[in-house]
């Protein structure tokens, strides 16, 4: 007997039942293919503006920053003062996504850009948000061909760009937009949920930033979301 | 881990001596509690969603054979494969064999209360694979050779200092040759000996606080990214979970998150939740490429369908040993074995057997505290309670503890001959004491009066005054 079969023949014997008839196996296939949303908070159930503020209050609250650019070519100067301002070196590791590598970098000579996967030596990464989740200051990242999901976490800064489009009131909204936007690949090998800079607690249960993850989180909110 | 359940009572003993565990409980007392109390009071629908968490681990657990085929599918449909694992010793062999097949010398080790149940560390090494542990707690544990003391903070019984000896001990040979005082450097020492381990690992093994039926995707829940480094930049990542984790759908998984780090830290989410599906895909530039999930029994399918099924709801947030005024008295490593506190002194007994465990039920005051936050409403008073009584009629519980309940009930069963006998003893403790009113020693009550006096009884009985006082308001 394989170990599948011993676990589940336990299960049943406990259950004193065989394997669940197919009608009941039906409804249940069915529930989960109706991916019903639970009880969703009513703070995320607030008009887009509105879940751009909540969500720049909770990630502020989380310690990561938040700026706000009107368009997308806005982006590379506001790294650049953003890189000065804390006094990081200028050399970026950027996904290789459209979204990050067609901006105008060459209008700030003074940045060294390098598109690729996340790697030991990169003091900042940058990579683009698939959805914001405005309950809780959270940013969803999807991995993909053109956004390696160890930018996120290898480089000890992280700059974050998300759409205002992009954002959404709840867990839920961010995951049926990933469940359209990936409806032929299916789910991606890793979505991230990201919540402010990485953090410990595990001496003496004082709060420490950057533990493994990145040590400092900036999140550049572009547009309004028209 | 070598289970010393068995000696709760001197282990506990210790731990009430142990100045630095004295502190270090303090700060569990005031620290979680507190945050989990205002993360609570600021989510108005927090009392709902954990009834929604726990009738949707309730459904799971009723069709659990169905929804652990339907994640298998999923799994193996996306590339990866899942190993059923009856024992920890079926779990550590899936294991080695895994890592013997890439040949692997190095494991980093993402959190998992589960690789502590199956004695994962030891049997690697011995097998000549070196596991280095990556969050912060285990990685300080792990130099210690200690068991964890807390189920989301494994360190949470250490002092600054006592990391200040381990990391001066065992970093000497990264270049460290100074003592390090400051928390904040200390973190950064860690961070910077880790960082190479997890690029050089050959596979990384990550627990799951949830396996996704619908998507065969585990998911991390963590504050410090070691779980997403070790579960990335090796090219085998091996997740182990237990069975019960199983949740329905992404939806559902986003409803018991809401409850889970407002329970165990009073963080409104934790900082990564991340979701695997899967090894990388074709066109993917980073990723593991090779996946597996191990899922483990170890003793759990049998729960279902007994009183002991709802443990099975468990999301492992540390809300219960948080509250409760026992583990804040001993302290986790007092429960010999990997589940302490109030959760712990409720499966260890079916974990490691009632006869071991058979001091853990009693462990408690009934204060029900436990229940009161547990984010999925696990009765643990009345699970304890069922241990009691079963370790009474198997006869595990020693003859004179036994015979004193009978005792007990032989009166409690008559409700008159109850209350002369209580009124009689009133009486008796009243004369013994004396004009001082107070008892130096007592028959059969040493453990008492060994370290303080008894004040004797006052007045009338209990029964005497609610009697009166209903007749007053007749």
């Amino acid at each position: 007997m394989t170990g599948r079969e011993k676990i589940l023949g336990r299960i049943r014997a406990q259950k004193k039942r065989g394997a669940l008839p197919a009608d009941q196996q039906d409804l249940i296939a069915a529930r989960i293919a109706k991916h019903e949303h639970n009880l969703i908070p009513k703070r995320g159930q607030i008009p887009l503006k509105e879940q751009m503020d909540l969500f720049q209050l909770k990630m502020e609250k989380l310690l990561a920053t938040v700026e706000r650019v009107k368009e997308a070519a806005d982006i590379p100067k506001a790294v650049q003062s953003y890189l000065a301002h804390h006094n990081l070196p200028t050399r970026i590791k950027i996904s290789p996504s459209e979204r990050l590598t067609d901006l105008p970098w060459s209008d700030i000579p003074t940045l060294e850009i390098v598109t690729g996967v996340g790697a030991e030596e990169d003091e900042v990464g940058m990579s683009p948000a698939f959805a914001g989740i405005a309950e809780t200051g959270t940013l969803m990242m999807a991995s993909g061909a053109e956004t390696p999901s160890t930018v996120n976490f290898l480089p000890e800064n992280h700059i974050a760009v998300l759409n205002a489009k992009d954002l959404t009131g709840s867990y839920e909204q961010a995951w049926d937009a990933l469940r359209l936007a990936t409806k032929d690949s299916g789910i991606p090998r890793t979505v991230n949920f990201i919540s402010g800079p990485s953090r410990t607690a595990d001496i003496e249960q004082r709060l420490i930033m950057g533990a493994h993850g990145p040590k400092s989180l900036h999140v550049i909110l572009v547009g309004d979301g028209t | 881990m070598q289970v010393t359940s068995r000696k709760f009572k001197e282990n506990s003993h210790k731990a009430m001596q142990d100045e630095n565990l004295r502190a270090a409980l303090g700060r569990v007392k005031q620290g979680f509690t507190t945050a989990r109390s205002v993360a609570a009071s600021e989510l108005p629908e927090f009392e709902d969603l954990r009834d929604k968490a726990r009738d949707i681990k309730d459904e799971v657990l009723e069709n659990l054979d169905y929804y652990l085929e339907y994640f298998d599918e999923k799994v193996t449909a996306s590339g990866g494969h899942v190993h059923w694992c009856s024992s920890a010793k079926d779990a550590r062999e899936a294991i080695l064999k895994i890592c013997r097949d890439v040949d692997a010398k190095t494991v980093t080790k993402g959190k998992s209360m589960i690789t502590e149940e199956i004695a994962l560390n030891k049997f690697l090494a011995s097998e000549g694979i070196e596991p280095i542990e990556t969050d912060l707690g285990e990685y300080i544990i792990q130099l210690a050779d200690e068991p964890p003391s807390h189920i989301i903070g494994p360190a949470v019984h250490k002092t600054k200092e006592q990391v200040t000896e381990l990391f001066y001990e065992h970093h000497q040979q990264y270049g460290y040759t100074e003592r390090e005082e400051d928390p904040e450097k200390l973190v950064g020492e860690a961070r910077a000996v880790l960082r190479h381990k997890y690029v050089t690992a050959d596979v990384g093994i990550t627990g799951a606080n949830f396996l996704v039926a619908e998507t065969g995707s585990t998911v991390i829940v963590t504050n410090e990214g070691n779980g997403d480094l070790t579960q990335s930049l090796p090219k085998t990542h091996i997740v182990v979970a237990s069975l019960e984790k199983v949740i329905p759908t992404l939806e559902d998984v986003s409803t018991v998150m809401r409850v889970l780090a407002r329970s165990a830290t009073g963080q409104e989410m934790s900082v990564y939740t991340t979701f695997s599906t899967g090894p990388k895909r074709d066109d993917d530039i980073d990723g593991p490429e090779n996946f597996h999930v191990i899922l483990l029994d170890g003793g759990r399918s049998e729960m279902i369908g007994t009183e002991l099924q709802e443990l099975l709801r468990c999301i492992r947030c540390g809300a219960c040993m948080n509250h409760c005024p026992v583990y804040h008295a001993v302290g986790g490593h007092s429960y010999g074995w990997v589940y302490p506190g109030p959760i712990g002194a409720a499966i260890n007994p079916q974990m490691v057997g009632l006869e071991e465990a058979r001091h853990l039920p009693n462990a408690s005051t009934f204060c029900g505290r436990c229940e009161e936050v547990c984010p999925v409403r696990i009765p643990l008073p009345k699970i304890l309670r069922h241990w009691r009584e079963e370790a009474f009629e198997k006869q595990i519980a020693p003859k004179p503890e036994r015979w004193g309940l009978e005792f007990w009930g032989f009166f409690a069963k008559r409700p008159a001959l109850y209350r002369l006998a209580t009124r009689a003893a009133v009486k008796l403790l009243s004369l013994m004491a004396g004009k001082k009113g107070r008892l130096k020693s007592l028959p059969f009550g040493k453990g008492w009066t060994s370290v303080r006096d008894l004040p004797a009884p006052q007045g009338a009985t209990f029964m005497e005054q609610w009697q009166k006082k209903q007749k007053r308001e007749g």
